[in-house]
């Protein structure tokens, strides 16, 4: 490539990067200014003097460190349940011969179809009926055995497919039953496909808005993203420094992980995930 | 005795039902019981304040279709759907092109580019919001450059443009990493040969690039389609559905319906409705592969 061409490319890149970059920057950068100076002009891109005022009023007007823990606690429980149940259902289906898997397989890949805000209502009523609504059992169920798992056990799938059965093959000789084979050989081997979903498991269930809004009405029940959007004024406007401060603390653990873990994030998610 | 009659085959089928257990009843519990359910209570009157629940037949569709607030739900959806995909996949393509070329940085480019889909999704929302306000930081920006800018998420206009690109930006960084992957996978003697021949880098962008990743394409389109009919949480913090109904997309209206109007009945019709769009989209798409999707493994 041309030494003009190389400038060319490095200029598209660094403009395009702004829209990726300015929000985090912005919203760090913002929620460490005083509030007299969130809206001053022109725009300071540095806090001129730096103020924890916010982050301390965000553990105030809410339980927020409660909240905080809350959606630790239900991603956690999601991930661990969904690696679980996707990886035997999908090295059934890879791996086991048997009657019906494939009828099966299709069946429960109809989820795959439907938007959660489809079953949304029916859900509710259902959760309602179990004496479950303003509990966590909703939104750790559902993700871990209904559609959103789907597409997990969709990857670990594909993932077992791939897999050469001379293992497995010596093992049966060797006596093993097929749990110890999936235990002792398949899932080791499945580490990548593992990671890529438990990445994209947390992350869904770290993410999730609709749900809490609709299962949870008690304050110390909420998750973060709920928690963020009642930084409210008694006119229901924003807090504008409270929000970020505490969009910036659900923000950048994962962020920071991310940037350390960037090259297993993206490969696995590339390589092992989401190839048709 | 019992050894005869668990013969391999037997022990397979009995572990194969035992692996796939949990997903089966998982899938009946909280796919199917309630996509059932939602046909049921779309056929009824359910007022949850009054707590009425009257079988109606077909009255819930007949309201659909003389809902005026569904066709600008439509229109909008229609709207957020076309143009996200159309801007995500373009721009998702754009930046595995540039990155795929043999520079130093990429890493770190190909980082920032994913690095929205890691940030938590209403956080996001909520740091463009304060963007995006008539006095935030875009128009901070535009100002010190002489530009007054508008209202963003206040004006009929530009509300609907504002949440597809917040949403663009989030998301674009997962298909630019599946259309990486993709490129990856296409054979350099391929260019050779083009090249050879004479071909520019246009016609080999059109003849063999897009050719080879069009099950890439197909995928991440389907995936994008889907994803976009989903738009919630965008909207709530963004725009709450305004100005107007300028950004109710469908399923924000459902929500309003069913959790704020409290019309269960129609909502589960709304339901439906989408369940159809989204059973429809994936229908189409997915016959579409014949036709351009290049090779099939």
């Amino acid at each position: 490539m041309s030494r003009k061409a190389k400038t060319a490319v490095y200029g598209v890149l660094c403009l395009l990067a702004l829209p990726f970059l300015f929000p985090t920057w912005w919203m760090v950068t913002s929620s460490l200014k005083p509030v007299g100076d969130i809206f001053a002009f022109p725009p300071t891109l540095w806090p001129s003097d730096v103020s924890f005022d916010a982050y301390a009023k965000a553990f105030e007007l809410q339980p927020f460190a409660r909240q905080y823990f809350n959606s630790m606690y239900i991603a956690a429980l999601v991930t661990v349940g969904t690696l679980a149940v996707s990886s035997l259902a999908g090295y059934a289906f890879a791996r086991i011969r048997f009657k019906g898997a494939n009828a099966w397989f299709v069946v429960i890949l109809v989820g795959l179809l439907i938007p959660s805000e489809v079953t949304i209502v029916p859900l509710f009523k259902m959760f309602d009926a179990w004496g479950m609504v303003d509990t966590h059992w909703p939104l750790i169920l559902v993700p871990i055995l209904g559609a959103p798992s789907v597409l997990a056990t969709f990857i670990m799938r594909q993932f077992f497919l791939a897999l050469p059965g001379e293992l497995e093959e010596a093992a049966k000789v060797d006596g093993l039953g097929r749990f110890a084979i999936f235990r002792l050989i398949a899932l080791p081997l499945a580490r990548p496909a593992l990671g890529a979903v438990a990445i994209f498991t947390f992350l869904h269930s770290w993410n999730l808005y609709l749900e809490p809004i609709v299962f949870l009405s008690s304050s110390e029940m909420f998750t973060l993203p709920q928690a963020l959007t009642q930084f409210v004024d008694a006119y229901g406007g924003p807090m504008w420094d409270i929000q970020l401060s505490a969009a910036s603390l659900t923000a950048l653990p994962v962020l920071v992980v991310f940037v350390i873990a960037q090259r297993q994030f993206i490969e696995g998610l590339a390589h092992t995930g989401l190839k048709g | 005795m019992s050894t005869r009659f668990w013969t391999g085959s037997r022990r397979d089928t009995l572990a194969g039902y035992l692996f796939i257990a949990p997903q089966l009843i998982g899938s009946v519990l909280f796919v199917f019981v309630p996509l059932g359910l939602v046909f049921w209570y779309s056929l009824h009157e359910w007022n949850v304040l009054a707590d009425t629940f009257t079988f109606v037949g077909g009255e819930n569709y007949q309201a659909l279709a003389d809902d005026p607030k569904l066709a600008d739900a439509l229109v909008a959806t229609g709207f957020f759907s076309a143009g996200l995909v159309v801007l995500n996949l373009s721009l998702a393509l754009l930046l595995a092109v540039l990155l795929n070329q043999r520079l130093r940085g990429t890493v770190f480019f190909r980082t920032v580019f994913f690095s929205p889909v890691v940030v938590s999704l209403v956080a996001w929302t909520i740091v463009w919001s304060f963007l995006l306000q008539d006095n935030g930081g875009i128009n901070g920006l535009l100002e010190t450059v002489g530009v007054d800018g508008p209202n963003w998420l206040r004006g009929e206009g530009t509300a609907m443009i504002a949440v597809i690109v917040v949403q663009v930006v989030k998301n674009v960084g997962l298909n630019m990493v599946l259309f990486l992957a993709a490129l990856q996978g296409v054979p350099a003697n391929l260019y050779e040969a083009a090249t050879v021949d004479g071909a520019s880098r246009r016609r080999q962008f059109l003849s063999i690039t897009v050719p080879m990743i069009s099950p890439t394409i197909l995928l991440t389109s389907i995936i994008t389609v889907v994803g976009s009919l989903q738009v919630f949480a965008q909207i709530a913090v963004l725009t709450q559905g305004g100005p107007g109904t300028s950004t109710t997309v469908l399923v924000y209206y459902l929500y309003q319906q069913a959790f704020q109007f409290h019309h269960f009945g129609y909502g589960a019709t709304l339901s439906v409705l989408l369940f159809a769009i989204v059973l429809l989209l994936t229908l189409v798409q997915w016959r579409m592969r014949r036709k351009w999707v290049f090779h099939e493994s």
